[in-house]
């Protein structure tokens, strides 16, 4: 039995054609990842920053939160499934807000990411929500760029608002939710609520006093 | 070559959606708005152009037993490519597209041109089909993105000046003031909705332009 030389010559220079395509392809793809990699990152950091600033008091930090950043361990009252961040904010070493990481796990279709500003005295600076997968045009009015809604939280406590009050109006609780949707805010509300029982009970490793 | 004919049949009459009736997926994920729709066309387009030039120049060496593996790994690489360099260099226009984008990858029109003709063709007229085939399939997702923007939420071109810069702000209309929005269009149900009345009207207008060119034919001399 003989195998036909020609094909097996054919099969070697077809697999070598796939290979040198295959590994130009690789080696123009490694070179733009090394090119654009810092480049990206230092974005992805600048719009982090952007988007925590929104959630902290204006002007009132001196630090960069991000490099600052503490972990943050899943907790039930965090939602979190996995370790997320505290972005602490300071201003003249004085410990002024903190920016947490949060879940709300409960939304219409599944988790809902918020980041969560509060001020050293426990009240909300800012809410905005990260990442949602709400129904578009329906329970999508907890961003801020479709609804102001999300801006009901700020300057509210744990004092002004007791644990059993951080439900929707129409649970019985404080909070606006919009007619056909409050699945969604329901989940919103009720992991800020969360988040600020949290802090309450771990201010002191949220916000350490800076130069001890 | 006659580019004439490439062009026309790019555009219109072999229009990828229209008449291929290729990439309906990423066509009716991205349409909720007509500006959404034109930031996936022209990415799509540079992907197109840029992968039928490569496989025309390289046609000769590709055999026909791996032609597809290769194809792929040609679009593939070319569509990170496209990716790596807007995140880096256009931030704020990849978190517009970036979901887009990915989808390029399995946009099959583009395997389709390649297979079909890329692989027959000369360069030049490979990259004409790229570029004629991407500007009929951008104006496919404008005009199916544009209903259902319109009918959805209003407005038109919303946020164009996020995809193309500041100066195109005046691109951003609301059409119907304190429109509430009518949810169906926005939803992907809208989408096939919308697009079988477009491809519908589509049919009509040819047919149109079918019968007066034949009565044109039949009566030549009463002009």
């Amino acid at each position: 039995m003989t195998l036909d030389a020609t094909l097996i010559r054919d099969t070697l220079r077809t697999a070598l054609a796939l290979l040198v395509f295959a590994v130009i392809g690789a080696a123009l793809l490694s070179g733009t990842f090394s090119m654009t990699q810092p480049t990206i990152q230092r974005s992805v950091e600048a719009a982090k920053l952007k988007l925590i600033a929104q959630t902290l008091p204006a002007n009132a930090f001196d630090n960069n939160p991000v490099a600052d950043a503490v972990p943050l361990m899943p907790h039930p009252l965090l939602g979190l499934k996995r370790a997320g961040h505290a972005y602490p904010a300071y201003q003249g070493g004085q410990p002024a807000a903190v920016a947490l990481e949060i879940a709300a796990p409960d939304g219409y279709s599944g988790e809902i990411k918020l980041l969560v500003g509060i001020r050293a005295d426990g009240s909300i600076s800012g809410v905005r929500v990260t990442e949602h997968r709400e129904t578009p045009g329906l329970g999508d009015y907890i961003e801020l760029g479709k609804s102001p809604w999300i801006r009901q939280f700020e300057g509210i406590s744990l004092a002004t608002r007791k644990p059993d009050q951080w439900k929707v109006r129409k649970d019985g609780g404080a909070f606006d939710s919009m007619a056909g949707a409050t699945i969604t805010p329901r989940a919103v509300v009720k992991a800020v609520g969360k988040s600020l029982e949290y802090f309450e009970a771990h201010r002191d490793a949220l916000l350490p006093q800076k130069g001890d | 070559m006659n580019y004439r004919r490439i062009s026309r049949d790019g555009l219109w009459d072999n229009n990828v959606v229209f008449a291929q009736m290729l990439a309906l997926c990423p066509l009716l994920a991205v349409t909720s708005t007509a500006t959404n729709g034109l930031g996936m066309g022209l990415a799509s387009t540079a992907v197109m152009v840029a992968s039928n030039v490569l496989i025309s120049a390289l046609r000769r060496f590709i055999s026909t037993e791996v032609r597809i593996p290769v194809y792929i790994v040609f679009i593939a690489t070319l569509v990170t490519l496209v990716d790596m360099s807007l995140n880096a260099w256009a931030h704020e226009l990849y978190k517009v597209l970036g979901l887009f984008i990915a989808l390029i990858v399995v946009n099959c029109a583009i395997l389709g041109r390649v297979e079909s003709f890329a692989s027959k063709n000369p360069v030049p007229a490979a990259a004409l089909d790229g570029l004629m085939m991407g500007l009929g399939f951008t104006l496919a997702l404008v005009a199916l993105g544009g209903v259902r923007e319109i009918l959805g939420s209003g407005t038109l071109f919303a946020q164009a000046s996020l995809l193309m810069g500041e100066s195109f702000g005046f691109l951003e209309t609301t059409l119907i003031p304190g429109y509430r929005g009518y949810l169906l269009m926005i939803l992907p149900a809208g989408g096939f909705l919308a697009l079988g009345f477009l491809l519908a009207g589509k049919r009509v207008l040819d047919r149109r332009l079918a019968d007066r060119s034949r009565r044109l034919v039949n009566q030549p001399a009463t002009a």
